[in-house]
């Protein structure tokens, strides 16, 4: 079965040393719809799976491509009419890869440089193998080539469908623009965003803020599947990791203790964050944007605590003529807005100044987990803090980097913000007013990326959507999140039946800007391991075997 | 005639050629009922050439003259021919060939000869090893399949099942020769699957 292959090209390529397994041949195709495969008789079509790699040795060219549908062929269209003795093994055992046989489609992707350890790598596949180019399972080292190995201080995600590679993802390039991490409820989006935020964290480029709506992050979370709790940030980076919270006692009671605790100024708060919660509060657009007209009134330091002291000295309809406003709307933002600043949080006047907090510890190298305790179920709160704090850290973003490029001061260090339930602050009606929006369609030059976790990304609005650069999404079933997910990738139909089998754990196509091509990666376990190759400082396995050497002597 | 094949050959003798087309010859039978099996593998001598049997007749000499039945008062089949001696030089076997391939320089090529055996050629049986060497390769089963023959599936399946005998490994063969029909009647699965139920052991 193995026997060595001679490419068309009469001897031109290189022989099949460190190919795969062979699958079969190339029958037809196109750039476009990519290519068929037959598949030997020897190779069952139940052990190729969508989504698997395969290599396409062509006389000149070797291809990199993933299994995007498998099919059944015959070479004689009458067959399924025609009574065959399905229990009789001889008959069938004749007919099976010859007259009926498996087929592949195959997506070729890349072009793999002609040799192996290159500096070249691969580049992206403008046409397509000959006529009977044989297919090939991918190697391990194929599979290295195109996503880069651990050793190239990549970061380890997990492996490929039915592969026991390091998949590997290049941070660096990861940050340079904005992440999704998607999937329905249950699918280990947390697990996965832990995992990656790690891996940014370990990697030391880019700073990240991270929203922990659910007290996920920060020093421990839970799997809820297996019932036991797993280490957060703060665990495994100690000083690296700097823990805000809004909700101190709620960090008290599970005996935490944190770095910081956020009171928000009244002082803080902009008409715009009004505007942006006006579906959570339940607001109309009258008396959204009355807040408007009060800051004209007050200004902008004082209008929400003169507003709320007029409300509660009787004068709101005095206000409401004074500004032209409806009173039945003025009414309603003051109740919304009086039981909104009775959270614990919002302080009348509050002198320090949390954003610049964060970005201190940012600036510093840190990393920030703003911790919402118990508001984080309350999405007004987690709405209006999260873009109230990102606003003034973008206007600090955008001034630095604006007088590093008239060249005083130096690039801000590039900065993820992580923001769950993403829907909420960028869906079509908000997304053009929240900072949010702002930071996915242009903070790219201004250093700061998204990294946006949600279940449903058809709500999000489409222009950002198409702004987020590496997609992770684990399993989803909703057609129209379907859709949102693979708006503006190419290819997007064959990714569909991809994405549409994932299995509900543990597994997730990502695909988009840092990688080369789109993958199912079986994420990496995220456990007692992975803390140690965290903690450990990410010594190799020579390195390992060296200080073990060295200790006993070997 | 070369040294080696003189060796036993005779004794391999069932017939001689009497008619010879491109693709088939017919060969009379010295003995009466003496022709080889259906689907057998059988040659020629000088130039070597082989076919498989595809159908053997029985007729009297003289198609003028049928034969008529006489064994009312036999006892058994024997006692009608004992009484009638005669019979035996009125009717004659005949055996059609079909033409699987020849051997040139030594080589076996399963294609036709550029020459069909010419009348009146000695036609020997093939031994065991002759057959296995020649059903090495299984090209001649397309030759068989286009003989035009009413009954070519017929022959094909004889064929197979006789040379299968002929090999160190049986089922091997059959597994060989199985998936060169499949290739061959790729296009045609209900007689690529009649072919094979007659084969299958």
């Amino acid at each position: 079965m193995t026997q060595p292959f001679e490419p068309n090209g009469a001897g031109k390529g290189r022989l099949a040393a460190q190919q795969g397994q062979p699958l079969g041949m190339v029958i037809e195709g196109s750039v476009a719809n990519g290519v068929e495969i037959r598949l030997d008789p020897d190779v069952s079509v139940e052990q190729i799976k969508v989504g698997t790699f395969v290599t396409l040795q062509g006389s000149n060219n070797r291809f990199f491509g993933v299994v995007t549908d498998v099919g059944l062929g015959s070479t004689d269209p009458r067959m399924k009419y025609t009574p065959l003795p399905a229990d009789d093994p001889f008959v069938i055992q004749a007919l099976q890869g010859i007259v009926a046989f498996g087929t592949v489609s195959v997506l070729p992707q890349l072009t793999m440089p002609d040799v192996m350890g290159d500096d070249q790598g691969p580049s992206a596949a403008k046409s397509i193998p000959a006529h009977f180019s044989r297919a090939f399972t991918a190697s391990q080292e194929d599979v290295e080539t195109v996503f880069g190995s651990e050793e190239d201080g990549n970061f380890w995600i997990g492996s490929p469908l039915d592969m026991e590679t390091k998949l590997c993802l290049d941070l660096g390039e990861l940050v340079k623009r904005s992440m999704g991490v998607f999937g329905k409820s249950g699918t280990g989006k947390t697990f996965l965003t832990r995992l990656l935020l790690a891996g940014i964290l370990q990697n030391g480029e880019a700073s990240s803020l991270i929203f922990d709506m659910h007290s996920e992050y920060g020093w421990q979370g839970q799997d809820t599947d297996k019932g036991v709790t797993v280490k957060g940030l703060k665990q495994l980076f100690g000083a690296k990791v700097s823990t805000f919270t809004l909700d101190e006692e709620h960090s008290r009671r599970r005996g935490l203790s944190t770095d910081e605790t956020v009171h928000l100024g009244f002082n803080h708060v902009e008409p715009e964050d009004v505007e942006l919660l006006r579906e959570s509060l339940n607001l109309s657009e009258v008396a959204a944007s009355a807040a408007y007209n009060l800051r004209e009134k007050f200004g902008e330091d004082s209008w929400l605590k003169d507003f709320l002291d007029a409300g509660k000295n009787g004068s709101l309809l005095e206000l409401a003529e004074e500004l032209q406003v409806n009173a039945g709307a003025l009414r309603a933002l003051y109740n919304r807005m009086q039981r909104f600043t009775r959270h614990g949080f919002m302080v009348e006047h509050s002198r320090v100044d949390t954003a610049a907090q964060m970005i201190e510890h940012l600036e510093r190298g840190q990393h920030v987990v703003l911790e919402f305790g118990r508001y984080g179920d309350d999405e007004a709160a987690y709405i209006l803090v999260s873009n109230l704090l990102t606003r003034r850290i973008h206007r600090k973003y955008v001034e630095a980097k604006e007088s590093a490029m008239g060249g005083a001061g130096k690039e801000p260090r590039p900065l993820v913000i992580v923001i769950e339930e993403a829907h909420k602050f960028l869906n079509s009606a908000v997304a053009s007013q929240t900072i949010f929006g702002i930071i996915a369609r242009e903070l790219r030059k201004y250093n700061v990326t998204l990294m946006v976790i949600d279940q449903r990304p058809s709500g999000i609005d489409s222009e950002v959507l198409s702004q987020v650069g590496t997609r992770f999404s684990c399993l989803l079933d909703n057609e129209r999140d379907i859709d949102a997910v693979l708006s503006g990738t190419s290819g997007s139909r064959a990714l569909r039946s991809v994405l549409s089998r994932l299995e509900a754990k543990q597994q997730a196509l990502v695909f988009g800007h840092a990688l080369p091509l789109p993958v199912v990666v079986r994420i990496r376990d995220y456990g007692p391991n992975f803390y140690e190759t965290i903690q450990g400082g990410g010594d190799s396995e020579e390195e390992k075997k060296r200080k073990v050497d060295e200790l006993f002597g070997g | 005639m070369t040294q080696s094949s003189a060796n036993g050959l005779m004794d391999r003798r069932v017939g001689e050629v009497v008619e010879s087309t491109s693709t088939s010859f017919m060969a009379q039978c010295y003995q009466l009922e003496g022709a080889p099996a259906l689907g057998a593998l059988v040659r020629t001598d000088s130039p070597d050439i082989y076919g498989v049997v595809g159908s053997v007749t029985t007729e009297p000499l003289d198609s003028a003259r049928p034969v008529l039945a006489r064994g009312e008062d036999a006892a058994t089949e024997e006692d009608v021919i004992r009484d009638n001696p005669q019979l035996t030089r009125l009717l004659t076997s005949r055996f059609e060939v079909f033409i699987a391939g020849h051997v040139e320089d030594g080589v076996i090529r399963q294609y036709l000869p550029p020459r069909p055996p010419r009348v009146h050629s000695f036609v020997y049986a093939c031994n065991i090893g002759e057959i296995s060497a020649f059903t090495e390769r299984l090209d001649l089963l397309r030759l068989l399949l286009n003989s035009g023959a009413s009954h070519s599936d017929e022959i094909v399946g004889a064929c197979i099942r006789q040379a299968a005998q002929s090999h160190d490994q049986p089922s091997d063969f059959l597994a060989n020769a199985c998936r060169t029909l499949a290739v061959e009647l790729s296009a045609d699965v209900a007689r690529l699957n009649s072919i094979l139920r007659r084969v299958a052991p």
